[in-house]
């Protein structure tokens, strides 16, 4: 069973209805930790150390965040600037992340629409997000195809927050147990159409 | 008797007995009845003249416990509570007095002697009953509301009782006019037409409350200025023996006058103060006056009359016990409820004593009458508490179940209470308020508190240390202690207090410096800051600045700084043994000496900086 390091930032949980629920079933489970970056550093004052020896002892990482400017909020790009130390994440003795899948998994307040190159926003979620796959493929990581949630705020009124909290657990337990086809959710745009695919091939395969 | 030798007695006579029945569950009021007993009528060491004397002087008592409730009822609840006052209250007394006038009546006495021993013992014994609804804690329950305004009203009725008391005495030697009941009370306004007296009474009612508003307050900060305690506490004992004697003078109950001022008192900033300074003289003076009911049981008559009086006794705990079982159910009281109102209020009261007196002086009753009721309203005292007991064996345990969902009364969410506000106490209250939570203020200064009152914050002035203090203050039901205090001493004692007794509440704390955090630590603080750090830290950002440090680096240095001194904390504790042993010196100097390399190495990089930056990868690495 690999342990799955959950970083979470959202200055406001109190606000999302959909990462308080996720939060939740992310705690309930078993070999996933969930580190609430904003409860942990209030102050922006990130122990790097901590930090860390957290990555070290994690077999895969995931940064979940709501999407604030087509990026992550503001904490979770000063965790990067500050944890992805030189002689820890890359340079030539910095090996504490190589090989380890890194996903994404954000919350949009949009509906999947506007993340297409005639949508909206005129990107894929996967290109907007280009900062952090070129961030990980740099320390050595798995970059995997980013998990979206769409139209976030509304999930709960449309009765689709269940489904969305099923597909998040199943996702995580996936990444734990190491049913998820690396190769696949890797090579998809968008996890979400891949995920059948990527969970059940590699159940049939065992 | 010398005055040692009685307070010997008494002290003893109490102390025994009350530990006794305390020990065996049944309360204190029956252990001071039984003490009475014993030093009077037992070993016969006071006799019945005296105990008359020591009863007058412990009436004092009823009118301390009254001031005391009336202190603890803010105008705007007793307004709210009108209803169950005049409506619960008025019934009592009327059904009661109907009731019980008919049944002696029916024995063959005259209307008028009957109206007088019905209305008489119509009244409960606010003692005993408030009494024991505090031991217990069942005086927000309904039926201990329902019980306090029957209780309160039956007070307000004693006036108009000792108004036509002389009225019925048929064939009195007394003249029959209004002023007569009075004059047993031996106050100015004998001979005055009625309506000059009703006019004086609501003149003196007025100035009391006047007085409570505007000349206490500023006599009291006076006072308090002073800073001496014993000052403190006859200053609020003189607001009590004057109302009561100025409501004597004028021929009201002195009860009532004194709970007429609690209540207008109630608003104040001094209530807690002066409430846990009187305490102590209400619960002494009220055990003697349990004494001397005890004492005063005459057994010669008693035995000589065995049967007569029992069956009075029994026939009055009866006769009012099926009216307020009604009157329960025609308020609707919850089960558990009726009964504590049944049962509770079912004996005759202290004021039987004074109004059975009075009707045998005025010629209304027959001395041996007067003597056999006084005896018989003795006894149903002394049955209240059993029937308590009675209450607490056979009623409650039966309904547990829907007891305990309608009894959970919910305390009021969010309460913060602060103990000293003084510079660092006074930014965390205001804080709390702009954020919208119930907070409640303590500190000895009254300045101080006068100055947080004109801002709007429930403040009271006292020495937060005093346990009784921090209970008025409602720490039963506050979430989180903030712990505030200037002295490092009784701030700890404080804090150790507060943890085991109010177990729920979180605490937090103001430390002086780490030792005293280590202290406050042990003592069960659960969040703890030493009070000048943050503000140094900041200061010293500004030199850094102001020495030409960028903001941000000044900012770094800072955060630097803070994290290796919450680490010195972290690693010290093991060190500290109450004091500075010579492991702990060398382990603070080894820190230091830490901390100098740490922060002076700036010009290392990557990751043994201290203040540790985003740093792009050296020229030199291969992999560039």
């Amino acid at each position: 069973m690999a342990h799955v390091l959950v970083l979470f930032a959202h200055p406001r949980t109190d606000r999302s209805v959909a990462n308080t629920a996720l939060v939740a079933a992310a705690r309930a489970m078993e070999g996933v930790e969930l580190i609430d970056l904003y409860g942990e550093y209030p102050d922006f004052d990130i122990d790097i150390d901590r930090e860390q020896q957290r990555l070290i002892a994690a077999d895969c990482v995931v940064l979940q965040h709501p999407v604030y400017w087509y990026s992550c909020p503001a904490l979770m790009k000063e965790w990067q600037d500050l944890v992805l130390e030189y002689d820890f994440a890359y340079g030539s003795e910095g090996t504490a992340l190589v090989d380890k899948p890194l996903l994404q998994i954000a919350t949009c307040g949009t509906a999947r629409e506007a993340y297409r190159k005639k949508g909206k926003y005129e990107n894929e979620l996967r290109t907007l997000f280009s900062p952090f796959e070129q961030t990980a493929k740099f320390c050595g990581m798995r970059y995997l195809a980013p998990f979206g949630v769409f139209s976030a705020e509304d999930a709960a009124e449309e009765g689709r927050l269940d489904a969305i909290v099923a597909d998040y657990r199943r996702l995580l337990s996936a990444l734990r147990d190491g049913t998820l086809d690396l190769e696949k959710a890797e090579a998809a745009v968008l996890l979400n159409d891949a995920l059948d695919e990527a969970i059940a091939s590699e159940a049939a395969a065992e | 008797m010398g005055f040692f030798q009685d307070a010997f007695i008494y002290l003893l006579a109490a102390v025994v007995a009350v530990t006794a029945s305390h020990r065996l569950g049944l309360g204190s009021v029956l252990g001071y009845l039984f003490a009475g007993i014993a030093i009077g009528p037992v070993l016969g060491y006071v006799g019945g003249s005296e105990t008359e004397s020591v009863k007058h002087f412990a009436e004092f008592g009823v009118v301390i416990m009254l001031f005391l409730i009336g202190l603890e009822l803010e105008p705007q609840m007793i307004w709210r509570m009108r209803w169950q006052l005049l409506g619960l209250g008025g019934l009592q007394v009327v059904l009661t007095t109907a009731a019980l006038t008919a049944a002696v009546m029916a024995i063959g006495f005259s209307w008028q002697a009957a109206l007088v021993i019905g209305m008489t013992l119509a009244l409960s014994s606010t003692a005993i009953v408030l009494q024991t609804l505090n031991e217990k804690g069942w005086m927000r329950s309904r039926g201990g509301q329902s019980s306090f305004s029957v209780l309160l009203f039956q007070d307000i009725a004693v006036i108009p009782m000792l108004a036509i008391l002389p009225l019925l005495a048929v064939g009195a030697p007394v003249p029959v006019d209004g002023t007569a009941a009075a004059g047993a009370h031996g106050n100015i306004l004998d001979g005055f037409p009625g309506w000059f007296q009703t006019l004086v009474i609501v003149a003196t009612i007025a100035a009391i409350i006047l007085a409570g508003r505007f000349l206490v307050r500023p006599a009291f900060r006076l006072i308090a200025a002073a800073r001496m305690r014993e000052l403190f506490t006859a200053a609020a004992l003189l607001i009590v023996v004057s109302t009561a004697l100025l409501m004597d003078l004028v021929g009201v109950s002195a009860a009532l006058g004194a709970f007429l001022a609690g209540v207008v008192l109630s608003t104040s900033e001094y209530r807690h103060a002066i409430e846990s300074d009187i305490d102590p003289f209400k619960g002494l003076l009220l055990g003697l006056f349990f004494i001397s009911v005890g004492a005063g049981i005459d057994f010669g008559l008693l035995f000589s009359e065995f049967f007569l009086i029992i069956g009075i006794a029994l026939g009055i705990i009866l006769v009012k016990s099926l009216v307020l079982l009604a009157l329960a159910g025609i308020f609707r009281l919850p089960w558990q409820d009726t009964w504590m109102f049944g049962l509770g209020l079912a004996q005759s009261g202290e004021f039987a004593f004074v109004l059975f007196g009075f009707a045998g002086s005025s010629g209304a009753l027959a001395g041996s009458l007067v003597e056999i009721l006084i005896l018989a309203v003795s006894f149903t005292m002394l049955l209240t508490p059993l029937l308590f007991i009675l209450f607490e064996r056979y009623v409650v345990p039966r309904t547990v179940s829907s007891v305990s969902r309608p009894a959970d009364e919910i305390p009021e969410p969010g309460t913060v209470v602060i103990a000293g506000v003084g510079r660092v106490g006074q930014i965390i209250a205001r804080l709390m308020m702009a954020e919208g939570y119930k907070i409640v203020v303590l500190d000895h200064d009254p300045n101080l508190v006068d100055r947080m009152r004109q801002t709007g914050v429930h403040s009271y002035y006292g020495d937060a240390t005093r346990p009784d203090l921090l209970e008025a203050a409602g720490l039963a039901e506050a979430q989180v202690f903030v712990a505030a205090l200037d002295d490092q001493n009784q701030q700890t004692a404080m804090v150790r207090h507060v943890a085991e007794h109010y177990p729920k509440c979180r605490i937090v704390a103001r430390a002086y410096d780490r030792h005293h955090l280590y202290e406050l630590e042990k003592a069960g603080a659960h969040a703890i800051e030493r009070e000048a750090f943050e503000g140094a830290l900041s200061l010293g950002k500004r030199t850094l600045r102001e020495l030409g440090l960028h903001p941000f680096r000044a900012e770094q240095k800072v955060r630097a700084f803070r994290r290796h001194d919450m680490q010195t904390v972290d690693v010290l504790r093991d060190y500290w043994t109450g004091g500075m042993g010579k492991k702990y010196l060398n382990a603070v100097r080894e820190r230091l000496d830490e901390l100098m390399q740490v922060m002076r190495s700036d010009r290392i990089a990557g990751r043994n900086m201290p203040d540790r930056e985003w740093t792009p990868p050296p020229a030199d690495d291969s992999e560039r």
